[in-house]
């Protein structure tokens, strides 16, 4: 049975790359509306947010960035990095984060999908990393652990990250989406698993949820790549973001979960002119799946913090010499951690 | 409520895959009405029925099928003292099918499973998925959040390497189980009512590393592959274990897979279950494995292949030496099993001499 969970445990933050976020926030409302929002609008953007009024919400915008982490910071909140910054100023148990293009999407009968309580549900049920359960995810309705599941591993562990996914426009990186520009994903997966201990994945920042008390410092904005833009398939930074927590949670002994919530992602941009402009991040990715699936970190590393600076200074020291994005990655991983531990957990409001 | 298609339901496909290729392994101990449902489907395919139980029993084959039939008194004959490696009274005795097929692919499939149907109401072509599904790669290195990339309507997402999207051969497409699930004796028990319902449109990786519980049920492989890991145990008449066959097999070919480099499929297709066991019946049976299953898997777990263990056959004997060895421990069963395993492999070779050496005809052995 979930753990029965109060509203006002539950941050919902949104990185507010459009300034207008009228037709997103009212196709959400009757989701979104019963909890506190945090909406952190991208610093590069020029024009003055639109939020609809009936909202119990906090906005930041790049003078109250400014004023909490200084100018001067090898971490730039630009762009979908601008969200960690709600992350950071959080004071609640679980974060839902979704990007601001999307909107609620439609299960396999027809009824909108709450994506809130679903991952809420992903989050307070145990996760199960240490055996895959052919049947899936054992505690949800109507299924349970298959036969040959050993009974020692059923209480399973908390589960600190659940991954959603995306109807229409599917996460896909501009090579792909160019070659197949007419492909929408339709297809609603009724399932969430646990992804098992030590098989990493691509998280992708567009519809996450997680355990701010377990692992808020291990999603961290730290990877820019040279030509980021405002278009996903123009970023890595959830992916490397996601890399280190999977890692972290494997460490710790926490669960991370993927499948359902769906969300619906609005058609937006130009994936052969995004490829055109950006393909470092495409080629990246060969030598950091190597070096993550190759880490292990020390027992020592109890907390979620101590395990960032152990992945940021093995960054350093084997992906750093190939490329000096990795090296800046690095060091932003370590000044992040030190923001978490000043910022991240004393009490700020927005400024005037 | 699911419900089962009708074989009116069933259309068959208009080219069988594989149809040469294929052999579809069915373990009875009952009859074989099952398979009136399943007409459309397997009818273009060779069957090769597994008789489990008394012998001079005749089991009577629908008319309109190609098969081999074998009981018994022609496992005894075919494998001599060997024949003591096959398992009576349990439908682990199907794993005999897989070493005298001929063929390239196995589907085994039980006689208490009826076509599904999927949510728009067709029947789902249980054989055909399954095919889809091991001539397409795997792609155990690295999870993929959309599950199996190679479907239509999906593709790798963003962040998937892209030295890793041609995948590895899939050796192993295990289905799953609408209505009554696979589940233990205590579980069976505790919710003698819960049928599955919901249908996962999904076919995805099991990524390398981790185990599952494979289910015999609704399952297929590549016998080239991986066939001579596929043996289903010690169990039934004589042991002290039962329905821990498949799951055996599951933990030594997926361990072997990881080392070989071969991938394995869950998900797709559905069958529907119908009967449910008598779970005090499976309690008994099961009863001596839900403990010893937490010292098998951590030593499946911790198992390491040496490198120069570069075929399946090898790969298992070093399985079953470290069987041996580590796991007698926990009961003198496992010594037997061991011995088992490698009786298995001596046996599986015999019948099937590598290619270029003395080939034997399809059908029963002289």
């Amino acid at each position: 049975m979930p753990i029965p969970i109060k509203d006002d445990e539950i941050d919902i933050v949104i990185g507010a790359l459009h300034s207008d976020l009228t037709t997103f926030m009212d196709a959400w409302r009757p989701i979104f509306s019963r909890f506190h929002l945090i909406i952190v609008k991208d610093p590069d953007l020029k024009e003055e947010l639109r939020i609809p009024e009936g909202f119990n919400l906090d906005v930041y915008k790049k003078l109250d960035i400014d004023h909490v982490v200084g100018t001067s910071t090898s971490i730039i909140f630009s762009g979908y990095s601008c969200r960690y910054f709600g992350y950071l100023v959080s004071r609640k148990k679980y974060i839902v984060s979704v990007d601001d293009d999307c909107l609620p999407a439609k299960d396999n009968k027809g009824f909108l999908v709450d994506a809130v309580a679903q991952h809420i549900t992903n989050l307070t049920t145990p996760a199960t990393p240490f055996f895959f359960n052919t049947l899936y995810d054992p505690f949800t309705e109507g299924a349970d652990f298959v036969r040959g599941y050993p009974f020692s591993l059923r209480s399973g562990v908390t589960c600190a990250l659940s991954c959603g996914l995306w109807h229409n426009l599917a996460d896909y990186d501009a090579p792909t989406q160019a070659l197949k520009p007419e492909e929408r994903n339709s297809r609603y997966v009724d399932a969430v698993l646990t992804v098992p201990a030590r098989t990493l994945m691509p998280i992708s920042g567009i519809n996450i949820a997680f355990n701010r008390d377990a692992v808020g410092p291990a999603l961290l904005p730290c990877l820019r790549l040279a030509g980021e833009g405002k278009f996903r398939w123009e970023t890595m930074e959830d992916i490397w973001s996601g890399m280190c927590v999977k890692v972290i949670c494997d460490h710790l002994g926490l669960g991370v979960k993927t499948g359902i919530p769906y969300v619906w992602r609005n058609d937006r941009g130009d994936a052969i002119a995004s490829l055109r402009k950006e393909w470092e991040g495409v080629k990246m990715m060969e030598d950091v799946v190597p070096f993550f699936q190759s880490l292990r970190l020390p027992q020592e590393a109890t907390t979620a913090e101590d395990c960032v600076v152990e992945v940021a200074n093995a960054v350093n020291e084997k992906l750093g010499p190939k490329d000096p994005m990795f090296a800046r990655a690095a060091k932003a991983m370590l000044d992040w951690v030190k923001l978490w531990k000043s910022v991240g957990v004393s009490s700020y409001s927005p400024g005037a | 409520m699911v419900e089962p298609a009708t074989a009116s339901l069933a259309a068959a496909p208009a080219m069988p895959q594989l149809k040469d290729e294929l052999d579809i392994v069915i373990p009875t101990i009952r009859n074989l009405d099952f398979l009136e449902m399943w007409r459309p489907f397997f009818q273009p395919y060779h069957l090769i029925i597994v008789q489990d139980g008394d012998p001079s029993k005749t089991i009577k084959v629908p008319p309109g099928f190609d098969y081999e039939l074998y009981n018994r008194n022609d496992i005894n004959k075919i494998l001599g003292p060997k024949a003591s490696c096959i398992s009576f009274k349990d439908s682990a005795c199907r794993c005999f099918g897989y070493m005298v097929s001929k063929k390239k692919y196995i589907f085994t499939i039980d006689d208490d499973c009826f076509v599904a149907k999927d949510p728009s109401g067709k029947a789902v072509n249980a054989l055909e998925q399954h095919i889809k599904n091991m001539l397409s790669p795997s792609t155990p290195f690295f999870f993929n959040t959309l599950y199996d990339p190679f479907r239509e309507g999906a593709d790798f997402v963003r962040g998937y390497p892209f030295s890793l999207r041609e995948g590895v051969p899939t050796a192993v497409s295990h289905g799953l189980w609408l209505n009554i699930p696979d589940y233990d004796a205590p579980t069976q028990l505790v919710k003698p009512l819960e049928r599955n319902t919901r249908f996962v449109d999904a076919v995805l990786t099991i990524p390398k590393g981790t185990l599952f519980p494979m289910c015999g049920m609704n399952l297929a492989f590549d016998r080239d592959l991986i066939g001579p890991a596929m043996y289903f145990g010690l169990m039934g008449d004589g042991q002290p274990i039962g329905r821990y066959d498949d799951m055996w097999a599951g933990w030594c070919i997926k361990v072997i897979c990881d080392h070989l480099g071969l991938g394995v499929k869950t998900g797709l297709p559905y069958i529907y279950h119908s009967k449910a066991s008598n779970p005090f019946v499976n309690l008994r049976k099961e009863y001596k494995g839900i403990f010893w299953q937490e010292e098998i898997i951590p030593f499946f777990q911790q198992v390491l292949l040496p490198k120069d263990c570069t075929t399946v056959q090898k790969c298992y004997i070093e399985l079953a030496k470290q069987v041996k060895e580590k796991l007698s421990k926990v009961d003198p069963y496992f010594d037997k099993l061991a011995d088992a395993m490698v009786t298995w492999i001596k046996a599986w070779d015999e019948l099937n001499p590598p290619r270029g050496g003395s080939s034997m005809p399809n059908g029963k052995a002289a």
